[in-house]
C-alpha cells in the first residue's frame, strides 16, 4: 500500500517519454524553464540532498566508525562488519526475522486474496463489511492495539479462555519461545487490509468475457480459478508480496510492545535490534552498519522476487 | 428456499463470521475497558456486568498517574502539522515531476520512485545525529520538518498519477490566457487535485497518529510525550496492574483515526485502490 507498482510505472514512462523535449514553449528559455521548475521543487531538493542522499552517504561512513554520539567518531575500519558477524543476537535476529517474514507474508497473502473475493460479490451491505474488515489494518500497527493484543494472548486472556471451553489449557503464548513468534505473526495476518483492496481493485479488472469463455470451454469454478483468475491477478500478488516482504522486514511497533524481543531473543526482529543498538546502547557505527546489512537484505529478496517475476507474473490481457 | 437465495444467506453468514472475527479484539478491548478492573479477566463474556467510566476519567487530571490530556494534544499537533507539511511538498513537487519540463527530469524521477524502496532505517541514524547536534532533540521539530521537505516518496508518486490524469489542454488554455506556473498550480491543479489531496491527508494524519518509531527515539522527555508514547511507558510503569485504564487510554487514541476512516472511508479505500494501482 505504501508504494506503487514499479513495473507498471516504467511502462507507463516509456510511453510517456516522446512528447517533452517536442513541446518547448516558444516564450521561455531552458534556463528560465529549469529555474521555474527548480523553485517548485526546492523543498523535496532539499529533504532529498540533506535527509536522504546526505544521511545515506553517511550511514556509510558511520559504519566503518566507533560512535557513541558523545566523542567524535573513530575510525575503525571493517571492526564493526566484524564484529556483526559473531554477534550472536545478530544471528539471532536474523532467524526471527526470516521466520517471520517467510510466514506472515504468504499468510496475509492467502488472507487478503480469499477475503476479497469474498468481499467482491456486491451483496446487500457489502459496503459496511468491507469497511468492517478493513478496520483492523487502519489501527493495527498503533499502540493501542498492540496493547491489546498483548493481553488477548495472555495466560487469563480471552483466547485462552476460549480454548478453555474446549477444555484444552491455552499455553502461555507470549512467554514461549516458540509461540511468542505466532502471536506477532497473527497481528501481522490480521491487518491484511491494504492487500486486500489492492486485490478487489484488480478483481474488477478483470474482464468478465474470460470467466464466460472458461465456462463455455467447461471449466469449474476452482479451474477457473487457478486459470483465470490467478494469472490476471499476478502483477497484483507481485506488487503485494514484494511491499508486504518489505513491510515485514521493518516491524517494530509490536514486538516492542509484545513481546520486548523475547522470549530467548526468539522474537528479537532485526530492526528491534538495531534500535537497541543505536538508542539503548548507543553503539552509532555498529547500527549504521546493521542498517546497511539490512539494506542489502531487502535488496536481495526485492531483486529475487523481481527476478523470478517474469515466470509467474503475466501482464498480457 | 431456493437455491440462489439459500447461497446469499450463506454468503452474508461468512461475511458476518469473518467481520466478526476481525473485529473481535477491538471489541473485546473496548468493552473491558468499561469493566471495574476486577472483571477484565474473570468473565470470558464480552459485555460488562457492571459499567464503569472510571478507568476513562482517571486518564484525565493532575491527580492522575499519566494525565492523558497533554498527550493527545501534542499527538493532534504533530499530525496536523505534518499533515499541512505533506500536502504543500507533495502537490508542489507532484506538480513539478507531472507537468514542469526540466533537467534532468528523467533522473529525478526515476531517484525519487528509488527511493520509495528505501527502507527508512538505513538513515534514520545520521538523521537523529543531525538533529540531536543541532539541539532539536526533545522537540516536536524532527517529527514535523520532514514532511515539509517531501521525504515520503508515495504522496508524491500519488500526486504525480493524479495530476497526469488531469487534461493538459487546461494547462495549455491557462497559459495561454497568460497564467504563470505558479498561478497554474494555485488556481488550476490544486483545487482540482482535491481528492488526491485528501486521500494524502489521511494518511498522512493517521501514520503520523499510529507512529511510534520516530516519538520514540526523538521525545525522551515525559513532558512532551505523545499518545503513542504515553501509552506505551504506561504500560511498562504501571501497566500490569491497570489493565482498565490502558484499554480505556487504547481505545481513545483509535478513535480519531476511526473517526476519519467513517467519514472518509471512500476516499481511502479507493484512494488505495485506483491511485495504488492504475497506471
Amino acid at each position: 500500500m505504501e508504494a506503487p507498482v514499479q513495473v507498471i510505472e516504467t511502462k507507463r514512462k516509456q510511453n510517456q517519454n516522446k512528447d517533452p523535449k517536442k513541446r518547448r514553449s516558444r516564450l521561455e528559455t531552458p534556463l528560465q524553464r529549469n529555474l521555474t521548475a527548480y523553485g517548485f521543487l526546492a523543498p523535496w531538493l532539499i529533504g532529498m540532498l540533506f535527509l536522504t542522499v546526505g544521511s545515506m552517504m553517511f550511514t556509510f561512513y558511520l559504519a566503518f566508525t566507533d560512535y557513541d554520539l558523545l566523542t567524535s567518531p573513530t575510525w575503525t575500519g571493517m571492526d564493526n562488519f566484524s564484529n556483526i558477524w559473531s554477534d550472536a543476537n545478530f544471528w539471532d535476529s536474523i532467524r526471527a526475522t526470516l521466520v517471520y517474514v517467510v510466514l506472515s507474508v504468504p499468510a496475509r497473502l492467502i488472507a487478503s486474496l480469499l477475503i476479497a473475493l469474498l468481499l467482491f460479490k456486491e451483496v446487500r451491505g457489502i459496503g459496511l463489511y468491507r469497511a468492517l474488515i478493513y478496520l483492523p489494518s487502519l489501527i493495527g500497527g498503533s499502540v493501542g492495539v498492540s496493547i491489546g493484543w498483548k493481553k488477548l494472548f495472555a495466560t487469563d486472556g480471552p483466547i485462552n479462555s476460549f480454548v478453555g471451553i474446549f477444555g484444552v489449557e491455552g499455553p502461555n503464548w507470549i512467554g514461549n519461545p516458540s509461540t511468542a513468534i505466532m502471536v506477532l505473526i497473527l497481528l501481522s495476518v490480521w491487518q491484511f487490509g491494504s492487500e486486500m483492496v489492492i486485490f478487489l481493485a484488480g478483481l474488477k479488472q478483470i474482464p468478465t468475457y474470460l470467466y464466460e469463455a472458461a465456462t463455455i470451454d467447461g471449466a469449474s469454478r476452482i479451474k477457473s480459478f487457478f486459470s483465470v483468475t490467478l494469472p490476471m491477478l499476478s502483477p497484483i500478488v507481485f506488487f503485494n508480496l514484494l511491499m508486504g516482504t518489505i513491510s515485514s522486514f521493518m516491524v517494530f511497533t509490536q514486538v516492542y510492545i509484545i513481546t520486548g524481543g523475547g522470549p530467548m531473543n526468539s522474537t528479537l526482529f532485526y530492526v528491534y535490534y538495531l534500535y537497541q543498538q543505536a538508542f539503548t546502547y548507543y553503539n552509532m557505527g555498529y547500527a549504521a552498519a546493521l542498517s546497511i546489512i539490512l539494506l542489502v537484505i531487502i535488496a536481495a529478496f526485492s531483486g529475487f522476487i523481481f527476478l523470478t517475476s517474469k515466470y509467474w507474473v503475466n501482464y498480457d490481457v | 428456499m431456493n437455491k440462489k437465495s439459500s447461497r446469499k444467506v450463506l454468503r452474508h453468514l461468512l461475511l458476518i463470521i469473518v467481520s466478526f472475527i476481525m473485529l473481535y479484539p477491538i471489541l473485546w478491548m473496548f468493552f473491558s475497558s468499561f469493566k471495574p478492573d476486577t472483571e477484565i479477566f474473570s468473565t470470558s463474556s464480552l459485555w460488562p456486568e457492571t459499567w464503569t467510566l472510571e478507568h476513562y476519567l482517571s486518564g484525565f487530571g493532575n491527580d492522575a498517574p499519566m494525565n492523558f490530556g497533554p498527550m493527545f494534544f501534542y499527538s493532534f499537533l504533530v499530525s496536523v502539522v505534518v499533515v499541512i507539511g505533506t500536502v504543500l511538498s507533495s502537490t508542489l513537487t507532484g506538480f513539478a515531476f507531472a507537468r514542469l519540463h526540466f533537467t534532468p527530469r528523467r533522473f529525478f524521477i526515476g531517484f525519487m520512485f528509488a527511493t520509495m524502496m528505501l527502507p527508512a532505517q538505513v538513515v534514520m541514524i545520521p538523521q537523529y545525529i543531525i538533529f540531536h547536534k543541532v539541539g532539536w532533540v526533545n522537540t516536536f521539530i524532527p517529527l514535523m520538518l520532514p514532511s515539509f521537505l517531501g521525504t515520503v516518496p508515495f504522496f508524491i508518486y500519488l500526486m504525480v498519477q493524479f495530476v497526469r490524469g488531469i487534461p493538459k489542454e487546461l494547462d495549455e488554455a491557462a497559459l495561454i490566457d497568460g497564467c504563470s506556473k505558479w498561478r497554474l498550480y494555485r488556481s488550476v491543479i490544486l483545487p482540482l487535485s482535491q481528492p488526491a489531496i485528501v486521500t494524502m491527508s489521511i494518511f498522512a494524519f493517521y501514520w503520523t497518529w499510529n507512529d511510534f518509531f520516530g516519538q520514540l527515539i526523538y521525545l525522551s522527555n515525559p513532558e512532551l510525550y505523545t499518545v503513542s508514547l504515553g501509552l506505551s511507558m504506561f504500560m511498562t510503569n504501571m501497566g500490569e496492574t491497570q489493565w482498565g485504564n490502558l484499554f480505556a487510554m487504547s481505545i481513545l487514541s483509535v478513535i480519531p483515526v476511526f473517526i476519519i476512516f467513517l467519514v472518509f472511508q471512500r476516499y481511502l479505500v479507493e484512494g488505495i485502490a485506483t491511485h495504488g494501482l492504475k497506471g
